[in-house]
């Protein structure tokens, strides 16, 4: 069986729940391999085994990590050349989608982005995309080279499945021409205590209806264990941070469960939400499109609803 | 300084965008526009012409239609114009598309900058900015949330989920800014007026050395084999908040075993 590469997505080696969904999808056509760049192998092993990656390729060299994006692609490639994979996967952040742009002109393969299912059909590789702000689901396939595929967070249900990986460093030599755009200076996020946007399994995001005060988003968000996520409207007016923005220029989320506060439910903001399993909506205005998509829906004031159910849900 | 801006003609996003029989975004039917987030690209372009004494040349690939986009971009203030027009391109993927816009930006030439938004408001991959880097052997600085251009090289602010960075490359260099950058302007009366006298080139593919069978639907790396539209989102209970709305929740939100 061919190996399918598998870009790990961690951060110094806390491995992001993408990770796990990649190598169960790899799984289904070839032999799990993960690629993992960077420092901090030691605490991601574990998790890389326990979901069935039966190699790690181990890249952990300044001249991949303090550039960005090109180095990362040039590895791929090389490996890509290498072991003839049945398939490279990647996670669908800015970053991830970019080396597979890179890859794709490097290998000569088609590209896929926002995977958010994988399977094998006769003679190649199908994927289905969510696109046009989730209204349509497009199945394609690639018909060029070792498919290309980015996957979308919390898509695919992750499997655990125990292997015995073995490690092979891989030795790189990065060309100058993609060491031509450096990484001056990083400065990481302060962590907020709350799972990761699009890991979360629930997301109770604020909008324009909050005035600026998160707190009752934030206080229901705690009490069910949620991300919290953020209308433009809400981060324009500075009240959230532009990381946690929900939709088609922010962030894309498929939570089991996304709560929308004060939020009316523009296109673009529907773009990042509408794959969700279940959606709430607390909204003052009946009339609001929100209420169109919805499984559950409160017509009311987010001040009140939001704390007494709160309250409800900390007491049982 | 001559800088290059890649803007794509998109059918509106409010409006029924659909598909057509060869499973194709249906380009026809639907009313067309500047994509939104190329506006911030073209604006980026236009504050740093104005501060190096540049000029900004907007490309676009795209049907006949598309000189709109072209034509919004010289009303805003862009110097000229060069659109990408070809029967064999319909249908292009993501691979396509850049090898033409790659191969157009060769024959402009003496590019300093390429500017591109972050995604386009269609296809949204958000790929083709790191792809036209790659063909065309420059280094990339992408999803820009501030750009600075001085002294030969191009330093921006790129704002991730677990970090902000800062990076840097020498030009030239093909850049992609966020809708954080700036705010784009409206066209004035002066602007509108100006832009009808600007020069616009339409390029076929021969014009750019490109070989028909390279792009278009018949050449994609990757084929959509179907779709599907999703089924509506049937609605669901909707309840009135008269002092127990929020208890309702909760009990809506324990019978899904959300808690
Ligand atoms: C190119 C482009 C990209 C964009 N990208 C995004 C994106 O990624 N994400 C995004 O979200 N938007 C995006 N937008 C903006 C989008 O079009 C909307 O403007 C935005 O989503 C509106 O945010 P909102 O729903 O919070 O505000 P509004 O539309 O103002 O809605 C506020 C809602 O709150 C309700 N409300 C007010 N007070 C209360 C209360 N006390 N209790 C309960 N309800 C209350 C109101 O009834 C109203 O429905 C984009 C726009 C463009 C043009
Ligand atoms: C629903 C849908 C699904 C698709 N799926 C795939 C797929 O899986 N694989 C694939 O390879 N292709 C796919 N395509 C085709 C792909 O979107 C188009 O080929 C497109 O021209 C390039 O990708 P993009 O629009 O996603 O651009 P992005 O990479 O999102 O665009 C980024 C920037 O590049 C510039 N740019 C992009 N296109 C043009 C243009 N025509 N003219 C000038 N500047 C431009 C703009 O500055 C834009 O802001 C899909 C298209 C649609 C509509």
């Amino acid at each position: 069986m061919s190996e399918v590469l598998v870009l790990v997505d961690h951060v110094d080696g806390a491995v992001r729940k993408t990770t796990s969904e990649m190598l169960t999808a790899a799984a289904r056509l070839g032999e799990p391999a993960a690629v993992f760049v960077g420092a901090g192998l030691d605490a991601a092993r574990e998790t890389l085994a326990a979901y069935g990656a039966t190699k790690i390729y181990v890249v952990d060299s300044s001249d991949v990590t303090d550039y960005l994006v090109a180095p990362t692609a040039e590895v791929l490639a090389s490996l890509c050349e290498k072991v003839s994979p049945a398939a490279v996967l990647l996670p669908s952040t800015t970053t991830g989608k970019e080396i597979a742009g890179r890859l794709a002109i490097k290998t000569s393969a088609g590209v896929v982005t926002d995977a958010i299912d994988i399977e094998p059909v006769d003679g190649g590789i199908q994927s289905k995309q969510s696109v046009f702000a989730g209204n349509y689901t497009v199945t394609a396939k690639i018909v060029k080279g070792a498919p290309i595929i980015t996957v979308k967070p919390n898509s695919i249900a992750p499997l655990e499945s125990a292997a015995t990986p073995t490690e092979e460093t891989v030795e790189v030599s990065v060309s100058d021409a993609a060491k031509a755009s450096s990484i001056v200076s990083t400065e990481p996020k302060a962590a907020s205590g709350r799972p990761s946007l699009t890991e979360a399994a629930i997301v109770v995001s604020g909008g324009r209806g909050t005035g600026g005060d998160f707190g009752p988003v934030e206080g229901f968000a705690d009490a069910l264990g949620a991300a919290v996520g953020a209308s433009r409207a809400a981060v324009d007016a500075g009240w959230y941070p532009h990381s946690s923005q929900v939709g088609q220029t922010g962030v894309s989320v498929s939570p089991q469960l996304y709560v929308a506060a004060g939020i009316s439910g523009a296109i673009q903001h529907r773009a990042g939400m509408q794959t969700s399993k279940a959606i709430v909506a607390i909204n003052k205005d009946e009339e609001a499109p929100i209420f169109e998509m919805v499984d559950f829906g409160v017509v009311g004031d987010l001040f009140t609803v939001l704390p007494a159910a709160t309250a409800k849900i900390n007491e049982s | 300084m001559n800088i290059v801006v890649c803007v794509k003609y998109v059918p509106d996003a409010q409006a029924d965008r659909s598909f057509t029989a060869d499973n194709t975004t249906d380009r026809a039917s639907v009313d067309g526009l500047l994509s939104e987030l190329d506006e911030y690209a073209v604006e980026e372009a236009l504050v740093i012409a104005d501060a190096n004494d540049g000029e900004v040349t907007v490309l676009t690939m795209g049907p006949e239609d598309a000189a709109t986009a072209i034509k919004k971009s010289l009303q805003m203030g862009a110097h000229k114009g060069v659109h990408i027009l070809d029967d064999a391109i319909a249908g292009s993927d993501s691979v396509a598309t850049s090898l033409i816009l790659s191969s157009a930006i060769r024959k402009i030439g003496d590019v300093d900058l390429v500017l591109t938004g972050l995604g386009s408001t269609d296809g949204g991959m958000s790929v083709v900015p790191a792809m036209l880097a790659e063909r065309l052997g420059l280094p990339q600085v992408t999803f820009a949330s501030e750009v600075t251009v001085a002294d030969g090289s191009v330093t921006i602010r790129r704002d991730g989920d677990a970090a902000a960075e800062t990076i840097r490359a020498s030009l030239p260099a093909v850049v992609s800014v966020t809708d954080q950058i700036n705010e784009p302007r409206y066209p004035s009366f002066k602007g509108i007026m100006a832009a009808k006298k600007k020069p616009v080139d339409t390029w076929s593919l021969a014009d750019i050395e490109v070989e028909a069978s390279q792009v278009g639907l018949d050449a994609a790396w990757s084929t959509v084999v179907n779709v599907e539209q999703r089924p509506p989102r049937s609605q669901g209970t909707i309840v009135t908040d008269e002092g127990n709305g929020g208890a309702e929740l909760a009990d809506y939100l324990a019978a899904g075993k959300f808690i």
